[in-house]
Formats: C-alpha cells, structure tokens, sequence
C-alpha cells in the first residue's frame, strides 16, 4: 500500500507566504493568551497540596466544595477526576498549618471520601521546579542548535531553533486558552516535542544537503520544495504513526497522563507542520545557498617547480 | 550486492536477543504478598524464631505458601494480603522489638534466573503505593551552630595567648568579625588564629583607625559539613525507616541539601511522620560517687539521682544534666596522643550551655561523667483487636570518663579500649547530636488501588499503541512491515531487560515514554523503507535499493535521534522524581531502538534475501 504512489510535487516554497501569516497570526494569539489567560500551573510549580478522593457513589463536586468552604480551606478546587465518583481536590498553600493537619480537616469535612492520593508541595519546591524548568528549556534549545550548526550549517540552526521556539510556545498558547492543567509532566511532553519536532526538521534538512551536493540545477528554493516533497510520505508516516500511540495513550492512559499526552498530540500535529512549512522557509530566508553545503574543497598546494 | 551478515554478526545479534529475555523473564512470573522478618542486632535467625513463626501461623489459622530463610532474614509468602497483613501483626507482637516484621512483595523468580542476577522490574511509588518524602535538610543552621561555637573558640584561643581583642561578633549571613586597638595585635592575632583554624580564610581589615579579622568558613569546610550533616541525617533516617518495618525503602540525596525518603507499601502518613521525626539526644550528666552504690542497687535510690546500667556495672547518676545532645555538632574517631583510640568532640550551638559545661567540668576535675544516649522508640503494640503505636523512652550509658581538665569546645574522650569501640561511640554520638532541622517539603500519598490501576491504564495504553503500530506497518509494508514489528517487540524486550538487569525504577511516565518510544522506533524503519522505495522507484535493483536504503538512511537516523537524546539527557539532569523516570526510559529506548530498527531489520532482511538474485521486495509497492 502507497499514500504516496507517485513523487508529490506540492509547491510549498510558495504557498509560505501563508504559512507565514498563519503562523505569526497564531503566535500572536498564543502570546496573548498567555498574557492575558496566564498558565493554569499546577501543584508542582504553586506549591500546595492536592488531594485525590474516591468516593463509593457517584457525588455532586458542589455539595463537596461547600463542606470545604465550611471547614475553612479557601477557594478549594473541586474537579472530577475521570469517574464521576473521583475527585481532585486542590488547596493552596496555607501558612503555618502541618501538612497532617490540613489532611485530618479534609477528611473531617469529607467523611464519605476515600484518600486515593495526596500530594503536597512546599512553596520553595515549586519555585526551584520553575527554574529548573526555564532552565531545561534553555539548555535543550541551545545544545540542540549547537549540534545542528555542528552537523550542518549555523543557517540551520538558527531557522530550526526559529522553527524549535514557534512549536512550544503554541503548546502553550492552546494550554493557556483552554485553561489546561501545566504540571511537570506536561513540561516534560513540552520539552520532548522540542526533540521531537526538531527530529523532522533534521531529516528534512538530511535530504537538502544532500540534494544541494547531488542536483546540478535548480534554485534553492526548488531543491528545498524537491527535499520537502521527497521526505513527506516518511514525515506524514512517522507523525501518523506516532499520533496513533499517544492517542492510544491519550485514551487509556488514565487521568494522570491526559495532559501529558494531550500535550504530545498538539506538538506532534504542530511539529509536523512546522517542519515541513517553517523550517525549510526560514533557512531559505536567511540566505541559504548551495555553496554553504558543499563539502570544502581540497586546496592542492603546488609545490612544483 | 550481497546483503549479508557474516556469521558473527548473526551469532552476535542471537546472542544478544537470548540474554535480552533471560533478563526480562523474571516479569513474567507473579509475586506473592509477603511478610520478612529480620533481626536487628545482624544476627542470624535462630531455629527458635522460626519455631515461634510456625507456631503463631498454625494458631491464628493463616495459610502460607512457603518460609524461606534468606541471608539474615526469614521470609512467609502468603496467597493473599488480607493474611499477609493480618501475620505481620501477629508475628510482629510475638517476636518483640528486636526483630523488623516488614511487608513485602515475592517475586517467584525461578531459582536459575535469580542465580543469573535477574530480577523483575521495580515499580515506583505511583505503580504500586506508598509514601513519598522530600525533606529539605536545613544546613545554614548547623553551619550557623559551627560558627557560633568557633566564634567563642577563637576568643578562647586568643584570650589563652594573651591578645587583647576589642569586641568579637558574628556577621550575617555569615563570617567572624574580630577587632583589636592596634595594627600589631592584629598581626599576632592572625598568624595565632591561623595556625589554628584551618576551616577559616581570614581576611586583614584595616580602615583608619579600625582594625579588624574578618574569619570566614572556607568552601571545603562548608562542604565538609553539610555532606556530614547529610550523611548523619540519611544515617538517622535510615536506622528510622528500619523501625518502621518497610522493606525496599528508598532513601537517596536529591541535591545539595535534599533527601527523599520512598516508603513502598506504606499507607499511614501520620505515623510514619511521626517516626520520621523522633530524635534521639545526648545526656552528659556527673556520675555520683557521694551516695553509696551498693544500697542504691538494693533499692534505695538517693533522691536527685538515677540508677544505670553500663558494662554490667551499676552507676549512679546525678540529675543534674551539665550537657545536652544538641550542643554536640561534631564527633569522630580519632586516636589520642599516645596513639590510643579516642572520639574527638566538638561543641557548638549555645554559647551559654559551653560555658556552663566549661564551669561544670572545671568543677569536677578527677571525677567521673557519663554519657546517656536517649531514644524514643515507637511500636506497634496489639491491646484487644486494635493496633496501637506506643512511644517509649530508652535511657542508656554509652560512655564514662574521667574528666581530665575543664572541657571546652573541642575535646576527647580518650583510652577507648579498640578502634571498632571509638567507632560505635563516635556514631552514637553523631546519631544523638545536634541535627540539623528537617523540614518536609514535598509529599505524596498513593493508594494501593490507584497503583495497579495506575499499572492496568498504562499497560493497556502500550498494547493498544503496540498493537495499532505493528498492524499499520505489516499492512503498509508487508514483509518489511513485519521485520520492523519484530524489531519493536525486540525493542520492548530489550528495555525491560535493561531496566531490570539495571535496577531501574519504573514509573507511570516511564510506562508513558515506553509508548512514545514505540512510536519513534518504527520511525528508523519508515525512513529506511521509504528510502527503499525510493530507489526502486529510480530503476534500481533490489538488492542495490536494500544497500542503499540502509545506508543512506543511517546517517539520517542518527542525526535526528541525538536531538531527541540531547532533550532527553537535559530533562534526566534538570528533572526531578517523575521527569527523571520519564528521561531515563526515553534515553534508553531511542538507544535500544536505533539498535534493533537498524541491525535487527537489517539481519532479518538479509537472511530472508541476501545471497540470491531478487526481482521484487515485498515493501508494499
């Protein structure tokens, strides 16, 4: 079986002026929602305690926020979590009450409900989490430029870091417009689409290398849309197939991973676009031309009389 | 265009797939709910306790698999945890405080996989239930007690030596701020401090008219304490956690000054808090050598002072208690001047209580003082039905020694009778210092249930992706298709292989990123097989395209997996708990992917068309 039976020929070189629009357009968007909507963090960065119940029959998450409000915690959030009959607590960080104290009172005001799980974070924890975590990213993206503009040329490094920059910050955008949950694990999806939006944009510039050595003619805009033709039945295969598992995981993987994949599925369908649209685009942007990829020539030095 | 491997290269792949299932075996087999029982005192089990242990399992009717005897350690497998649980109660009772009655999961390893090491895989906290501590080890205040100590050593050593000195203060955030009246007193003041505190840089300060010695903790020294303060706390912790009866407790240093504490199978928070926290501290105290010993031990006890035990010798103890615990911040065995064993001590923390313990020992030259080491021990006790945790103090000499002059911050008690004895004390001593406030930060509570569920959703979710992957490729690639799904099965083989031979936890994320890695290894093949493709389309031979596909596309493989690798290595060391489970499983299975999508494939294609003309592969077009 072939999706692809003959050699496509999208002209993606031109269709990048749109590309462009609609990428800057939801850039903007996602920026501004971040903005305005800030990140829904979750307890590993705010610090706090979550709390996850199980209850026998299905209840009513109001008639459980109003036993919390009468127990003094304030402003609990009460979701389900899955069932109708689980349900995460989530309570912020109060000050000078024990931990153990805080769970006696929760069980004291919900005495129905079965501790499933509970997890506290101290304020400083959440702190070093975030900077640890600003750090990851800034550490991921300079060390993958690095090995790029290594392997192959600075203009690829740059427009892929370009490119590496613009998948993340959509992520985000679609988290902060939905208002959903940013934890750590989500920030560990969030870091691995970077490797993995970036593990298309390499194949893609492979092929370009290799076709700017192998095809005499053409300009380089043709021989980018020629590389972007030849690599889009693997890019569209690998990302389908990849999809598949992480919806797989998306759908069975239980609560604790929703966001988790729920990330990775975003990235996947962005780091797929932004590989095969933005890319290539970019590095043609800044100038690259067929003599940046040639092998170095070989200077004989005469020597001869 | 041959394609084919030489023999070893064969031998070589076969080999390694056959230690790649020995090694993941040992998860196919199930684990019993388990009680392990083990000594204290490292002794070994007697018959006598394993008669008790039959005896009690006969009388409440609880049927057991099996006893083993391991290495120190007696362990009952049971069918299942209703009467695991009810045992443990039951033999812990029974067999008294010197043994550890622990909950425990029995792998049922068949005896030639465990003599080759392999053992199934660890699941972590979220796959199985437990507790989770991050405690946050407050060094800057045992750094603070140094100082403060060192402080008033320094003004002892210099008013010894005869230099005057104006005012002597502590500086926040740290460091020791000395002023003299004149510019000589300083410079002797400075060669007197520095030959005799080397934990210190000092620093000449002269403005007009001011002169002054700035003494600040040099890195080393810092380091030096906060790994002993550390270490000291892990100890503690560690001799805490056995008292709690949790096997396969995991206690590791996060960090400069973090420690997590894992406790597998643990559902009670609150009393396992309360263990946590339980301090053990010192008593000096003078030993009464007034009253009259002999009546003493026949009952009549002099108001003021208590009776002790210590090397089968009675003691009477004066009340009074000249030197707490939490003074202590330093003790090590060292040896004496005429080479004997000793424990060298330093003194910190209140300055008041040194000084009094100054006065006190000056006082008492040529007499005897003692050394009680109190520890507050908890334990489950059986009244009726209900199972209580009692506390209860225990009171113990550890050391008498004659005081030889008045004591000041640093002193030693000498001719200690061997090496091994100066050893214990000093970590008595430790285990009864001034500790270093522990503060948990971080905590998580997973229920029993939520673990296997945990482990149910993430099993479905690889079989589900698994399964979806390895039909798609046999139908988009036929023959191929299948050599790249038993590449994948491989893959998965080799991880759990690896996690297990290695020890490596797994956990949700980690299950999580198994997936993903499912996901991205069929992407080697893919590139490989489009490429295949590719150069059938051009007119090559099949043979030819099969070189080429593999060829060409190797380079390419291994370019875009080190991006992946670069991200995964980043989150492994800026990662923390979760984030590090889910990097160590990436990093591995793009390793074990590359490996087995390029080699493995490539040896399975070869065996199935090397060596003969070809006129079509079976790739799907």
């Amino acid at each position: 079986m072939e999706f692809f039976k003959t050699r496509t020929k999208i002209d993606f070189m031109r269709q990048r002026k749109w590309a462009a629009v609609f990428s800057i357009t939801l850039f903007v968007f996602s920026i501004g929602s971040l903005v305005i909507n800030g990140l829904n963090l979750g307890l590993d960065f705010t610090g706090g305690t979550q709390i996850q119940v199980h209850y026998i029959k299905p209840v009513d998450l109001s008639q459980i926020r109003n036993q919390l409000d009468k127990a003094d915690f304030q402003g609990p959030v009460v979701q389900s979590y899955g069932t109708s009959r689980d349900v995460m607590i989530k309570l912020k960080p109060l000050k000078n009450v024990t931990q153990q104290e805080i769970t006696d009172r929760v069980s004291k005001a919900l005495p129905e409900a079965k501790l499933e799980q509970l997890e506290y974070i101290g304020p400083q924890v959440g702190k070093t989490l975030v900077t640890n975590g600003i750090l990851a990213v800034i550490v991921s993206l300079l060390a993958t430029m690095a090995y790029i503009a290594l392997r192959f040329e600075y203009r690829f490094a740059v427009s892929s870091a370009l490119a590496l920059i613009h998948d993340p910050v959509l992520i985000l955008g679609i988290f902060s417009l939905f208002h959903l949950e940013f934890n750590l694990i989500t920030l560990a999806a969030l870091l691995t689409m970077l490797g993995y939006s970036l593990n298309d944009t390499v194949v893609v510039y492979d092929r370009v290398r290799e076709n700017f050595r192998k095809v005499r003619k053409g300009t380089s805009v043709e021989i980018m849309n020629l590389s972007v033709n030849q690599t889009l039945s693997r890019t569209i295969m690998t990302s389908g197939l990849t999809l598949l598992v992480v919806i797989a995981l998306f759908i069975f993987g239980g609560e604790m991973l929703r966001g988790f994949s729920l990330a990775l599925i975003i990235g996947i369908v962005i780091g797929t676009y932004s590989s095969i649209y933005i890319a290539g685009s970019l590095a043609i942007l800044m100038g690259l031309e067929k003599k940046h990829l040639l092998p170095a020539e070989k200077k004989y030095i005469e020597d001869r009389p | 265009m041959q394609n084919r491997y030489p023999l070893w290269k064969n031998l070589l792949l076969i080999i390694l797939f056959v230690i790649g299932l020995v090694y993941a075996a040992p998860n196919l087999f199930p684990t019993d709910p388990a009680v392990q029982v083990s000594i204290r005192t490292a002794e070994k089990i007697t018959d006598q306790a394993v008669q008790t242990v039959q005896n009690i399992l006969h009388k409440e009717k609880l049927k057991y698999i099996a006893i083993e005897r391991e290495k120190g350690s007696l362990l009952i497998r049971f069918t299942n945890t209703d009467e695991q649980l009810k045992a443990r109660d039951d033999i812990s009772s029974a067999l008294g405080e010197q043994y550890t009655v622990a909950l425990n999961l029995a792998p049922r390893t068949p005896r030639c996989l465990e003599a080759l090491g392999a053992e199934p895989l660890k699941l972590g906290l979220d796959l199985r239930g437990g507790v989770y501590f991050l405690l946050a080890v407050d060094v800057d205040a045992l750094i603070e007690a140094h100082e403060q100590g060192d402080m008033h050593a320094m003004g002892d050593a210099l008013r010894a030596a005869y230099i005057r000195y104006s005012g002597i203060t502590r500086q926040r955030p740290n460091g020791i701020m000395i002023h003299f009246h004149d510019q000589d007193t300083l410079n002797k003041a400075y060669s007197e401090l520095s030959d005799r505190f080397h934990d210190y840089q000092l620093l000449k300060i002269t403005t007009d008219n001011q002169y002054s010695i700035k003494a600040v903790m040099s890195s080393s020294a810092l380091t030096r304490i906060t790994n002993y303060a550390i270490d000291q706390a892990m100890h503690i912790l560690n001799n805490r956690v056995n008292a709690l009866g949790v096997s396969e407790a995991v206690i590791q240093r996060q960090g400069r000054d973090h420690i997590s504490v894992e406790l597998p199978g643990i559902q009670d928070t609150a009393r396992a808090k309360s263990i946590l926290g339980k301090v053990a501290t010192l008593r000096f105290q003078m030993v009464d050598i007034e009253h009259d010993l002999q009546s003493a031990v026949a009952g009549d006890v002099p108001i003021g002072t208590k009776l002790y035990m210590f090397e089968n010798r009675p003691y009477l103890l004066k009340d009074k208690v000249i030197l707490r615990g939490d003074s202590v911040t330093f003790a090590t065995a060292s040896f004496d001047q005429s080479g004997r064993p000793s424990v060298n001590v330093r003194l910190g923390g209140g300055s008041e209580n040194v000084s009094e313990f100054n006065r006190a020992t000056g006082d008492n030259v040529g007499k005897p003082m003692a050394v009680v080491y109190v520890e507050t021990k908890s334990q489950q006790k059986k009244i009726d039905t209900k199972t209580i945790t009692v506390h209860h103090k225990k009171e113990k000499i550890i050391s008498v020694a004659t005081i030889q002059s008045a004591l000041g911050n640093n002193f030693e008690i000498t001719g200690l009778e061997s090496v091994k004895y100066a050893q214990d004390l000093a970590l008595l001593l430790r285990s009864g210092a001034l500790l270093a406030p522990i503060d948990i930060v971080q905590e998580r509570t997973i229920g029993p249930s939520l673990g296997a569920a945990n482990i149910h959703t993430g099993l479905i979710s690889v079989i589900v992706g698994f399964l979806a992957v390895v039909l798609f490729m046999a139908f988009y690639y036929h023959l191929f298709g299948l050599c790249a799904d038993m590449a994948l099965f491989l893959n998965l083989i080799f991880i759990v292989a690896i996690f297990s031979a290695l020890g490596v936890t797994l956990t949700l994320p980690g299950i999580a990123a198994m997936v993903l890695t499912v996901g991205m290894a069929v992407d080697a093949n893919v590139l490989i097989y489009e490429r295949i493709r590719e150069e059938l389309r051009n007119g090559i031979s099949p043979q030819a395209s099969i070189h080429i596909g593999y060829e060409r596309a190797f380079i390419t493989i291994v370019d875009s997996n080190v991006t992946t690798l670069i991200v995964a290595l980043v989150l492994f060391s800026l990662g923390s708990g979760p984030v590090k489970g889910f990097a160590v499983t990436l990093i591995v299975g793009l390793l074990t992917s590359m490996f087995t999508s390029i080699v493995y494939t490539r040896g399975v294609v070869n065996w199935i068309y090397g060596g003969r003309s070809v006129k079509k592969l079976s790739i799907g077009i």
